[in-house]
């Protein structure tokens, strides 16, 4: 009997495998024609499809770059939705070539999970959303408290450790999915809803009275979301890094979707290097010169994706904080290109 | 055309004697080695395929990771265990509230499937009409519609803690659970536990003396309530002796829930519940056709010999019926507590919430850890209908 | 008659015929007859009828009061529902009925699984009715073409059809895909483990064995991770499968085992003496099994088959668990949707999901019974 299984699943796997292999990636990537992008269920600001099924956010327009930078075309990009649980293992199976699903960067992923982390489009932290009739100001305040968290993320555990570290009671009510936690904690199960910042502002848009609900200031953890790839493809991790490095670069050289013709004339020798007037920088990574030129007159700088998808021109409205360029107080750091 | 020749036709195996293929002994050895091959050689690509590709996306593999810190909160533990403990803990802590799921689960189920299953045989038209629609609507509705409707549908219209529920000011329901007041047995309640013992022993033995007594002078003698009498008479007044070393906790609102006294998950009460209601239909279908299968005339002749109807249902047709029902009930047994694993889908913190989700989750080690998932499942069902087996060989007819 | 009419000429009062039966008296006679043998013999019994009255008139007030009488029909979003004493909010099933019925299906693409459940619904109903010619054909279609027809009709990617990815599947169309599978691909399976089972050879014999109590001794949900998250192990490095596809053959395997002892029972209730007939006639193993055992077996098992198919269909809701949205998925996922929170939303999501369940499982399980009862008459023993 288990024959049948084997000849089903090689039979059926002829039929729907995508072909992923060890190496080589972007020539991949380049015959199919698009860029297979994982991204998050539904997470307004990062990943999220609007009603017609467009997919928007900061994650997306990470894989729209890619296949700006690729193709000149943002929209060579297919979205696989994924759990927090099968993420890893459709990277790893080769069903997707990128994953932008804000995924936290830690040393066991990097090192057991067959993947690599490129880099970090957004440093969030672990934090609470509370009721505001509780009258809660700090976390500090919440020994006792029932707990709704998603099961087996990062996030239960630092919760824990939070808790115990701070010598709090605490009750953790786990569930599979983040929509059933958020309607849990919605249904007065738990009095904090926990999970990554960001999370939590864009989560805090489905309830029913947002305006009911606050974010507790208090960051429990260090959540770098970053981007990953398939351990083993070197090409293919320089450009997915590159990309988010080169949104960066461009942001901190002034150069936006709107004014990228122009800067094109620009004397400065960084924006040049930058846009492919001068160097072949872009080749050398396997994309073509004008590749950052595609890119942010495509999709933007990371400034303008930010503000866009959840800064001040979104429905959340979260400050650029720690997300910030060096050069404004914040994280936000690309190495030069040149 | 096959009949002018004289030798099988060509083109089909040939029959000679002599040839490997007239003997059938040898013909299902080949068959044997083949397949038997043919699945080894599966399960070896297999093997080798998961050791390529564990190495290869460098997964981490063996059972080491049981013994490493877990890390995470359980809100349900019947075993000693704090986010320090191990994975092992976690598992056995997972385990642990599946039995308990399981156990009270089939308690219920089964009273609920007597009754109803009785209920659809009464000579009352609409006892008999209620029934048949409590078997009809919870059988044709999926389980899991069961599970998340009392979770989601009635446990969540529970009031907040602050306006819970009280039942005499004792006992507390809000959409946190269930608050009880928790007796705990200070120093000295030992005595009452000695007292419980003597006090079962003691029940045994008057059975066995009121069951000769019966035999030899036909006297009946009233076990049942002498029985209650001792087991709970007997603790109470060691206890008493002893001074009542007994303190009641009782649950008070603190914070932001109640503290103190025992507490039943919302989640445990939405699983027990739709667990039992949901096998209590299937139990009721297999009363009923026990007790269809005990032929009229047994309860006609223990009418005869002037056994009054509940003594009759007592003694001739329960006994009879089930004979016929113990290997139908056993699969339901076994199917509640496979279907417990549906805990995974409202968060309470069972084998497959805990171990195939948390656990699979922080280590990533989806062999292992399915296998031994899989494993505790195999060894319940297998322990279960090992006990069944034996308790069915007991009530079976022994046959001349 | 003729002794009756034989009057001794010395007894003139003999009565010369029958004498019209009284009515019964009236205590035991018509409805209130009835009702008294029935309903009120005796207090205990009284009591009885009148609680379980009195609950089923209350279940009975609530459903419809909820259902129909309170209930809000129409309306945009949430504001049609918020008003404090409302009923079911309909136009939440309504607004996304579509997407109940095909998932996240491209809506000018509705007509393909639409197409193929009316193929079903034609290539079934002839199957299931006794008298219906062609049974062979018809079986052959159903399990061998239809499912061809189907795959390329939803998939696409063939004759110009669109392709539409598995992930966009959902609702309706995933629960009768995952069901339908699950059936057509266990049926030879579990026939093929159940010759396996009652074989003289001991390796076969204990390969099928295992198997079969492997599988039904594991709840689903851990058969659904297992070949969600460990099958792509088992398979060489690159290779992926579909994500429904996977779920698909944990189903297939799962219901294999319960099928396959389904089929036992069949082959178990067929006489020795057709085995030793067909001996005689000196037909070997397989011409034996296929052309006089299985034909009888089968038929045999039918309501058996069905009764797995309602199991079957009801536990496709536990896919969800590997994020495959079926029908009480998707219905679930209308539950987070900010523009239709209601107090009652969820209420009027389960109230849908358990009359749309219990029509689906009801019905074939009348049919199960209508089948066994035509079956029954005809092996009286």
């Amino acid at each position: 009997m288990k024959q049948f299984l084997t000849a089903l699943a090689l039979g059926a796997s002829a039929v729907f495998a995508s072909g992923a292999a060890q190496a080589a990636t972007l020539d991949q990537v380049k015959q199919k024609g698009f860029v297979q992008c994982g991204v998050s269920t539904g997470l307004p600001g990062f990943s999220n499809p609007d009603e017609k099924g467009e997919w928007t956010g900061l994650d997306v327009d990470l894989c729209r770059a890619v296949a700006a930078a690729i193709f000149d075309d943002p929209a060579k990009v297919r979205f696989t939705p994924l759990t927090a649980k099968d993420r890893f293992t459709a990277l790893q199976s080769g069903e997707i070539d990128v994953l932008s699903r804000n995924s936290t960067w830690t040393s066991s992923r990097d090192a057991t999970q067959g993947l690599n982390f490129t880099a970090t489009n957004y440093y969030d932290g672990q934090g609470f959303l509370v009721r505001k009739e509780l009258g809660v100001k700090s976390a500090m305040e919440l020994n006792g408290a029932s707990v709704c968290t998603q099961s087996g993320t990062t996030t239960e555990l630092n919760v824990a450790d939070f808790f115990r570290t701070n010598n709090l009671q605490y009750e953790v009510v786990a569930f599979q999915g983040q929509e059933e936690t958020l309607k849990a904690y919605e249904s007065g199960r738990c009095e904090v809803f926990t999970s990554d910042q960001s999370q939590l502002y864009a989560l805090r848009l489905k309830l029913a009275n947002k305006d009911d609900h606050i974010v507790l200031p208090e960051l429990i953890s260090k959540e770098p979301l970053a981007t990953a790839v398939r351990q083993g493809d070197d090409q293919w991790f320089d450009v997915v890094k590159w990309v988010h490095y080169a949104m960066l670069n461009a942001e901190e050289a002034g150069v936006t979707s709107k004014n990228v013709q122009e800067m094109l004339n620009s004397p400065n020798p960084d924006i040049r290097r930058m846009l492919g007037v001068e160097g072949n920088f872009g080749e050398q990574l396997g994309l073509t010169k004008d590749w950052v030129a595609r890119i942010v007159s495509k999709v933007g700088n990371y400034g303008e994706a930010f503000d866009r998808n959840v800064g001040a021109g979104s429905p959340l409205q979260i400050e650029r904080g720690k997300n910030a360029l060096w050069t404004k107080g914040g994280l936000q750091y690309g190495p030069p290109i040149r | 055309m096959a009949i002018t020749h004289d030798g099988p036709p060509a083109g089909t195996p040939v029959k000679a004697s002599g040839s490997i293929w007239s003997n059938e002994k040898t013909r299902g050895w080949i068959a044997q080695g083949a397949i038997g091959g043919l699945a080894a050689l599966l399960v070896g690509v297999m093997v080798w395929n998961a050791q390529d590709n564990l190495a290869s996306q460098r997964i981490a593999s063996g059972f080491g990771f049981l013994s490493q810190t877990a890390g995470f909160g359980i809100n349900q533990t019947l075993v000693e265990y704090s986010e320090t403990s191990t994975y092992a803990r976690a598992l056995l802590v997972g385990l642990l509230n599946t039995l308990a799921v399981a156990v009270v689960g089939i308690v219920f189920a089964t009273i609920f499937g007597f009754l109803v299953g009785i209920g659809r045989l009464s000579k009352n038209w609409m006892v008999r009409q209620v029934c048949t629609a409590y078997v009809e609507v919870t059988r044709n509705l999926p389980l899991l519609f069961h599970v998340l409707f009392w979770y989601l549908a009635v446990l969540a219209a529970m009031p907040p803690a602050r306006q819970s529920y009280s039942i005499f000011g004792e006992i507390y329901i809000n959409n946190r659970g269930v608050y009880i007041p928790k007796l705990i047995f200070g120093e000295g309640s030992g005595v009452g536990l000695v007292a419980l013992i003597v006090a079962i022993v003691g029940v045994a033995i008057l059975k066995k003396w009121a069951t000769a007594r019966q035999m030899r002078t036909g006297q009946p003698f009233p076990v049942l309530w002498t029985s209650l009498a001792l087991l709970i008479g007997l603790p109470f007044l060691a206890l008493a002796a002893a001074g009542f070393p007994v303190t009641v906790e009782e649950p008070a609102l603190k914070g932001f829930n109640f503290a103190g006294g025992a507490r039943l998950l919302p989640e445990f009460a939405a699983l027990t519940i739709a667990l039992s209601i949901y096998t209590g239909g299937f139990i009721a279908e297999i009363v009923r056709a026990g007790i269809k299968a005990v032929s009229r005339g047994q309860s006609e002749a223990a009418a005869s010999l002037g056994l009054k109807p509940g003594l009759a249902t007592r003694l001739v047709i329960i006994p009879q019926a089930l004979r016929v029902m113990v290997p139908p009930l056993t699969s339901q047994y076994l199917n509640l507590t496979k279907n417990s694993s549906l805990a995974a889908f409202i968060g309470y913190p069972e084998l497959v919430q805990v171990f195939a989700g948390t656990t699979l989750n922080q280590t990533g080690q989806a062999i292992e850890i399915i296998a031994i998932t899989m494993g505790c499942y195999l060894i319940i069902s297998l322990v279960t209908s090992a006990f069944m087996n034996w308790y069915n060989r007991r009530v079976a007819l022994v046959e001349r | 008659m003729t002794d009756a009419t034989f009057i001794p000429a010395d007894r003139p009062f003999v009565r010369a015929a029958m004498l019209a039966p009284e009515p019964p008296p009236a205590a035991v006679a018509g409805f209130s007859g009835w009702a008294r043998a029935n309903l009120f013999s005796g207090p205990f019994n009284t009591l009885l009828t009148l609680v379980c009255a009195a609950g089923a008139a209350y279940v009975a007030w609530v459903l419809v009061d909820f259902m129909a009488l309170r209930a809000v029909w129409t309306g945009a979003n949430r504001e049609a529902c918020v008003a404090p004493g409302t009923g079911a909010c309909w136009p939440f099933i309504t607004a996304r009925f579509g997407q109940l019925l095909y998932g996240f299906y491209p809506a000018d693409q509705h007509w393909r699984p639409a197409a193929v459940f009316f193929v079903a619904v034609a290539l079934i109903a002839p199957l299931l009715i006794p008298s219906a010619p062609h049974k062979k054909l018809n079986a052959l279609l159903f399990f061998v073409a239809f499912p061809i027809f189907a795959f390329v009709m939803l998939r696409g990617g063939l004759f110009g059809l669109r392709p539409v990815e598995t992930r966009a599947w959902g609702g309706l169309l995933v629960t009768l895909v995952v069901a339908t599978t699950g059936i057509v691909a266990s049926l030879p399976l579990g026939v093929l483990l159940a010759l396996g089972r009652r074989s003289k050879l001991p390796l076969i014999r204990f390969l099928s064995i295992a198997f079969i109590e492997f599988w039904r001794g594991v709840p689903l949900i851990t058969v659904l991770f297992f070949a969600t998250y460990m099958l792509p192990l088992f398979l060489p490095s690159g290779w992926t499968i579909d994500g429904l596809l996977r779920a698909l053959v944990g189903v297939a395997l799962f219901s294999a085992a319960y099928m396959a002892e389904v089929v036992r029972g069949g082959l178990q209730a067929i006489p020795k003496g057709q085995y030793e007939g067909a001996q005689a006639l000196g037909l070997r193993y397989w011409p034996m099994m296929l052309l006089i055992v299985l034909p009888q077996a089968l038929k045999l098992v039918i309501p058996g088959i069905v009764n797995t198919f309602i199991g079957l269909f009801k536990d496709t809701t536990l896919v969800a668990i590997v994020s495959i949205f079926d029908f009480l998925g998707i219905i679930r996922a209308g539950f987070a949707d900010p523009n239709w929170a209601t107090p009652v939303t969820v209420y009027t999501g389960f109230a849908f999901a358990g009359v749309v369940y219990f029509i689906f499982c009801y019905g074939m399980s009348r049919y199960s019974r209508f089948v066994e009862e035509r079956l029954d008459t005809g092996h009286k023993r």
